[in-house]
């Protein structure tokens, strides 16, 4: 058990390394120059090339990464060249506002997926399960920006209940008074995706630990149905959790369209400015923070499923 | 002979589905307190559902059933919601065919016991304990105080189907179903399942279905054997019966197609033609497509069970049974 988590804790290095190559080279393969969006275009070449220098972007590409590694370990991510402010402190506080909006996301999409997947795989076949699994289709399939953009129509601007844009006022808990209106329809318009996806899994992983010969064995040894259920979800959990942690991985970053939308200060949002901006050392450092983040999750669902499964703790 | 332990009138089973299949027709047998009834039969005769039905356990939803079963003085037909779980693993108790299978892998094998003993009595956990090892050490689980703590994944299928045993006796049934319990194991570990079962079932008293379609283990266990064939018992009968004056041709197939005795270059003697389909029996004896003796009576009514000559207790249904009726 203690090896297994040894060892899957020194798989995440590699992988994290690569993590940081990757959103090293990506935004220098990408088309355009940052000093274009600082420099006026009739700029003489001695300023450019000063700039460059000051920026470092005139020395290899090897040494550049070397260099911004080194600096990225000791947590500093370099300084913004749109704002010159320090990508970092940008960057966390994005983080944060985008995991307060992702957590919520998430819990209400999974905890709405298992209730709708599990109610479909104990009836499957019946007319409940269809409606969950046209539900969950519709999850899927819905463009979010535009459910996004609907429900402020009706609760924004129609109904006038909630506000449409924005995290709310400087300062606070995230779920207090002032701050919780904010984050209803973003969380809503986000849990929609992993709401379809997670009760399409359980579902499909309840239906099948119902067909095994054991929870036959459970009701032939007399327990009752809330005892069995227990050791359904029990038998599903490694599964679902998996399933759950790469859903939360996806809203982290792959938030851009619904940040926009209700012009919350997160990671997509700050992934769309520093794109536009050509802001290079924010374009590194958001992507690497969220790169992060996903290795970071399933490194957390690998090392909880042994706790469930005692299968996975023989290594 | 004294009530029986077990009585079992018309039972019929259908479940309902794309296809609609009977697999039980009209099923009827007693078993005594302390008697062992072997139920013989190929895949698809009904066995494994008679001791499903026993233990209600299809799924109610697309099942129908009918007829009647008392264990005891319990209706069994009748019971619902906490008396059927009571029953359930109490007065009756099941040891499944594949022993891999019927564990909840996540969980040890002593907790299953523990849990099975605490459904039906109320006591505290490491009495419970107490007695789920003792219920290993009793089917010969060698250092059973430490197999308690193990998974299911951890041990030989042997050991496994030793300790589905003990789940099932955990609660000192009445009548113990085995399904076969000796199938999904290795050749030698077979006959040491076999052997304690017999042990333990004479040593507890328990009635015993055992439900198997090697006609040998049958023999080495049983009591009594019942043959079953399209969802009818076509023979019963005490095992010298049934095995050394089969009365039904079915019967007589199946121990002809048992493998001993024969010549090496000898084609292997095998009853023609396939098992029934459940969702198109035929309006006479399910047999007659595949028997030598079928006449136009065989195709168009079904035989009830009838007492041969020289024993009461030996019934065939049989129109031209291979021994005279006792009431010709």
């Amino acid at each position: 058990m203690f090896a297994y988590i040894i060892k899957r804790l020194l798989y995440a290095v590699p992988i994290a390394l690569a993590v940081t190559l990757v959103a090293f080279l990506l935004v220098h393969i990408a088309p355009g120059d940052a000093l274009n969006a600082i420099a006026p275009a009739d700029a003489p070449a001695e300023t450019i090339a000063a700039l460059k220098a000051a920026y470092g972007l005139d020395r290899p590409l090897p040494v550049q990464y070397g260099l911004w590694l080194g600096r990225a370990l000791q947590g500093d991510l370099g300084a913004s060249i749109a704002t010159g402010r320090s990508v970092t402190s940008e960057v966390m506080a994005a983080v944060g506002n985008t995991l307060s909006l992702a957590g919520v996301a998430a819990i209400i999409g999974v905890l709405a997926g298992c209730v709708l997947g599990g109610i479909a795989g104990y009836r499957h076949g019946g007319w409940v399960d269809r409606i969950a699994t046209f539900i969950s289709v519709i999850g899927v399939s819905v463009p979010h920006y535009w459910l996004g953009l609907v429900l402020t129509i009706v609760f924004s601007i129609t109904l006038g209940w909630l506000p449409a844009m924005g995290a709310g006022p400087e300062g606070g808990w995230f779920l207090d008074g002032a701050h919780l209106p904010y984050i209803v329809l973003p969380a809503l318009t986000m849990a929609v995706v992993p709401m379809g996806i997670l009760t399409r899994t359980v579902r499909a992983v309840v239906v099948d630990i119902l067909a095994q010969d054991f929870v036959q064995a459970l009701r032939a040894k007399g327990l009752g149905n809330r005892r069995i259920f227990r050791h359904v979800a029990k038998n599903a959990a490694p599964t679902v959790l998996a399933v759950a942690g790469l859903q939360l991985g996806y809203l982290m970053g792959g938030s851009i369209l619904i940040e926009t939308v209700f012009a919350w200060p997160g990671t997509g949002f700050l992934l769309n400015t520093a794109i536009f901006q050509r802001d290079l050392p924010l374009l590194q450092g958001t992507l690497l923070v969220l790169c992060l983040f996903f290795v970071l999750l399933n490194l957390l669902v690998d090392i909880a499923q042994p706790f469930i499964d005692p299968r996975m703790r023989r290594t | 002979m004294s009530k029986p332990l077990l009585s079992v009138r018309d039972l019929n089973v259908r479940f309902h589905g794309e296809r609609n299949a009977s697999a039980l027709n009209g099923v009827s047998f007693d078993l005594a307190e302390g008697e062992v009834l072997g139920l013989l039969g190929e895949s698809g005769s009904g066995k494994s559902v008679t001791l499903r039905t026993l233990l209600k356990l299809h799924p109610p939803a697309r099942t129908s059933m009918s007829g009647q079963i008392r264990v005891g003085d319990t209706d069994v037909m009748a019971l619902q919601g906490r008396a059927l779980e009571q029953y359930r693993g109490g007065m009756v108790s099941m040891v499944f065919q594949d022993p891999g299978l019927a564990f909840d892998p996540l969980y040890t094998v002593g907790e299953q016991i523990v849990e099975t003993i605490r459904a039906h009595e109320r006591i505290d956990a490491d009495t419970a304990r107490a007695r789920a090892l003792e219920l290993m050490e009793r089917v010969q689980i060698p250092q059973a105080r430490r197999r308690l703590d193990a998974y299911p994944f951890e041990m030989s299928g042997g050991m496994r189907q030793r300790a589905m045993i003990a789940l099932a006796l955990a609660c000192r049934p009445r009548l113990l179903l085995a399904d076969e319990p000796t199938t999904a194991l290795d050749a030698t570990v077979q006959i040491q399942v076999l052997l304690l079962l017999r042990e333990l079932q004479r040593e507890l008293g328990m009635s015993v279905i055992f439900v198997t379609h090697d006609i040998g283990a049958a023999v080495e266990v049983s009591d009594r054997l019942a043959v079953m064939y399209g969802g009818r018992i076509v023979e019963e009968g005490s095992v010298a019966d049934v095995v050394q004056r089969p009365a039904h041709p079915y019967t007589a197939g199946l121990l002809a197609s048992t493998v001993v005795d024969v010549p090496r270059d000898q084609a292997l003697p095998a009853i023609p033609g396939a098992p029934p389909d459940l969702a198109a029996l035929p309006p006479g004896c399910a047999f007659a497509p595949r028997c030598a003796h079928a006449s136009a009576q065989c195709r168009e009514q079904v035989p009830a069970l009838q007492a041969m000559a020289g024993d009461e207790r030996h019934r065939a249904a049989c129109w031209h049974a291979l021994l005279q009726p006792a009431h010709a």
